[in-house]
């Protein structure tokens, strides 16, 4: 520890004003600060600190999401044996899941922050740790066998066009990782969409025994065929086809126990988002009309991206509404939609994606007339004591 | 009536012409005319036709309204230029149907459409009901070719990563989709053309600097 302080301060005049590397200096601000806490105190009026700065709210999030990507990595693994009628053990498995996800997220890394470091360097900012979180939330919603140059292009708009025209972290209007995914999803439908997208192999159909469809549980269903619809325990534990880290409701709720635990994510948020799914739910049973809608209520909430989408997406505390009545519109609205879509819209097996992405757009409106809601409460009662 | 004559390229004259290209572009800074930018520019052809066709109808109308300025009363003067701008539309379309059948079909309603681009009207409003006919023409040509620069650029990089080709003509080879490249289906949609002319502005902006307002 003491060699690598010590070599640090050695380096530092380097990256100061006036040195060699000045451009340099976000970069070398950002490892600094993310090998040791910064020793600087703040002067001037009273400040509240708090022991959780950006950089360790993002690791409780990137811990978080660790269940669901080492489930994800083996389900990768799972599915392409099941695929090919092979059998394996949890070991093979695992690696062949890590050998097709971790590339991915290397790619994924790479490019975000590629782009975040030369941005910050362009503006002379600090580098902010937000991709942090969003470069291991993008591979977990793409198919496994999405082509690497998809997962670049993807996530460069994602953080440009998603993000830095806005100003950067803590400026975005839209959730990063679900911009990256509604891109791939408008631009290589191809490779989006559809039964084979979602098992490794199965695109350029290496082996894959016949009685193997390889459709999710929300394609299954939304064409009509609930009797396909794998049992609940299935569901829960995910041994499912579909996106990389959104089968397994189990491993999400660990990560959603370890959010709220530390606090970092709203329960408002997640939980009046489950409540909305399951009030569109059983909406959708009273006025039936296909088998589809007939499923009972709370399947939804274990079927497809929903539960990852209500852990993980929904509560980014950028994107979403603010104030907390806000925050409970905002949920139970992304639900709704989310529900809504999935059953009702062909063209879209999974809403979740679009429903968070529209409720991203409304946060702001939302806030703002919870706000001028209170402004008038508080005015009234002010008129009436007065009186 | 001012005794001496100006020459006909005065540099108070060029300005017209050149300012709409950048400094008062009347897409990436007026903000007018977005419609057809996003409706037309999946495909290169299609959009320097309707650049052509806006350059013409906005070069003659100028003219015409301008020489009418004196006479039009101010209460009516909408619908006359309006008049003046619907009759050079059905002209452009019929001489597009006429000579460029295949590419009149493409832009179908929207060369129609044109009466209602806001850019146009804007020029008539602003310019051309104060200022003589020469100058009224150079306007009419310079913000023609203000819109047509942007939609040819909006253009190009939607025909070049939504459909591989330009002008039609496959760019891109082969081998590349072979070795996995795909076309970019987004690009053809409308949402991402309102995302190229963002980008547009922001590398203008980014560019020049009396563009950017303080707050």
């Amino acid at each position: 520890m003491k060699f690598l302080r010590k070599s640090i301060d050695k380096i530092k005049p380097h990256f100061e004003k006036g040195g060699k590397l000045e451009k340099l200096h976000s970069t070398f601000e950002a490892f600094e600060s993310f090998m040791f806490v910064p020793d600087t105190v703040t002067t001037k009026g009273t400040h509240i600190r708090d022991a959780n700065d950006m950089k360790r709210t993002m690791a409780i999030v990137v811990l978080a999401v660790v269940p669901t990507v080492i489930f994800g990595m083996w389900n990768v693994g799972y599915q392409h044996f099941m695929a090919t009628g092979q059998e394996g053990t949890i070991f093979e498995l695992f690696w062949l899941g890590f050998l097709k996800v971790f590339p991915i997220i290397v790619v994924s890394y790479v490019v975000g922050l590629g782009i975040e470091f030369a941005f910050a360097q362009y503006r002379g900012h600090e580098v902010n740790e937000g991709f942090l979180v969003s470069g291991i939330l993008i591979p977990l919603i793409l198919p496994v066998d999405t082509p690497l140059w998809m997962v670049a292009v993807a996530t460069a708009f994602a953080v440009v066009i998603g993000k830095e025209v806005f100003g950067g972290t803590g400026m975005n209007i839209l959730n990063p990782a679900l911009t990256a995914r509604a891109f791939l999803f408008f631009a290589y439908p191809s490779y989006m969409s559809g039964n084979a997208v979602w098992t490794h192999g199965m695109m350029n159909g290496e082996g894959i025994i016949d009685s193997y469809t390889g459709a999710t549980p929300l394609a299954e269903a939304a064409a009509g065929k609930i009797e396909n619809l794998p049992s609940v325990v299935e569901m829960f534990f995910g041994t499912i086809p579909g996106s990389i880290g959104e089968t397994s409701t189990l491993a999400i709720l660990i990560g959603a126990a370890i959010l709220l635990f530390t606090g970092m994510a709203s329960a408002r948020i997640m939980i009046s988002t489950f409540i909305g799914g399951l009030v569109m739910g059983l909406l959708l049973n009273v006025f039936a009309v296909n088998p589809f809608m007939e499923i009972p209520a709370w399947h939804h909430l274990l079927l497809g991206g929903f539960a990852f989408g209500a852990v993980f997406m929904a509560t980014d505390p950028v994107s979403a509404a603010q104030t907390p009545k806000g925050k409970i519109i905002y949920g139970f609205l992304i639900g709704l939609f989310a529900i809504l879509i999935r059953v009702i819209n062909p063209a879209y097996p999974e809403g979740v994606m679009l429903a968070i992405l529209l409720m991203n757009v409304f946060a702001p409106l939302i806030d703002h007339y919870v706000i001028e809601g209170n402004i008038k409460k508080r005015l009234k009662r002010a008129k009436v004591k007065a009186l | 009536m001012s005794a001496e004559k100006e020459p006909l390229f005065s540099s108070k004259n060029l300005k017209l012409l050149t300012e709409p290209l950048n400094d008062s572009n009347p897409i990436t800074v007026q903000v007018l005319g977005v419609c057809s930018a996003l409706a037309v520019t999946v495909k290169l052809k299609p959009a320097f036709v309707m650049a052509l066709s806006v350059m013409v109808v906005m070069a003659v109308s100028n003219v015409v309204i301008s020489l009418l300025r004196k006479t039009v009363p101010p209460r009516i003067r909408i619908i006359v230029q309006l008049v003046v701008i619907a009759a050079m539309v059905i002209l452009v379309d019929q001489v597009l149907k006429a000579f460029v059948f295949d590419i009149s079909k493409q832009l179908s309603v929207f060369v129609g459409l044109i009466i209602t681009n806001c850019i146009i009207m804007g020029r008539l409003e602003a310019f051309a009901l104060s200022n003589k006919p020469w100058q009224s023409f150079l306007d009419g040509i310079g913000n023609a070719a203000g819109y047509g620069v942007i939609l040819l650029i909006v253009a190009f990089f939607r025909e070049l990563l939504g459909s591989g080709t330009i002008w039609g003509y496959k760019v891109i080879p082969e081998s590349v989709y072979d070795f996995g490249y795909e076309n970019n289906g987004l690009m053809i949609l409308p949402p991402m053309a309102l995302i190229v002319v963002g980008a547009i502005i922001w590398i203008q902006r980014a560019k020049n600097k009396k563009l950017v307002e303080s707050n």
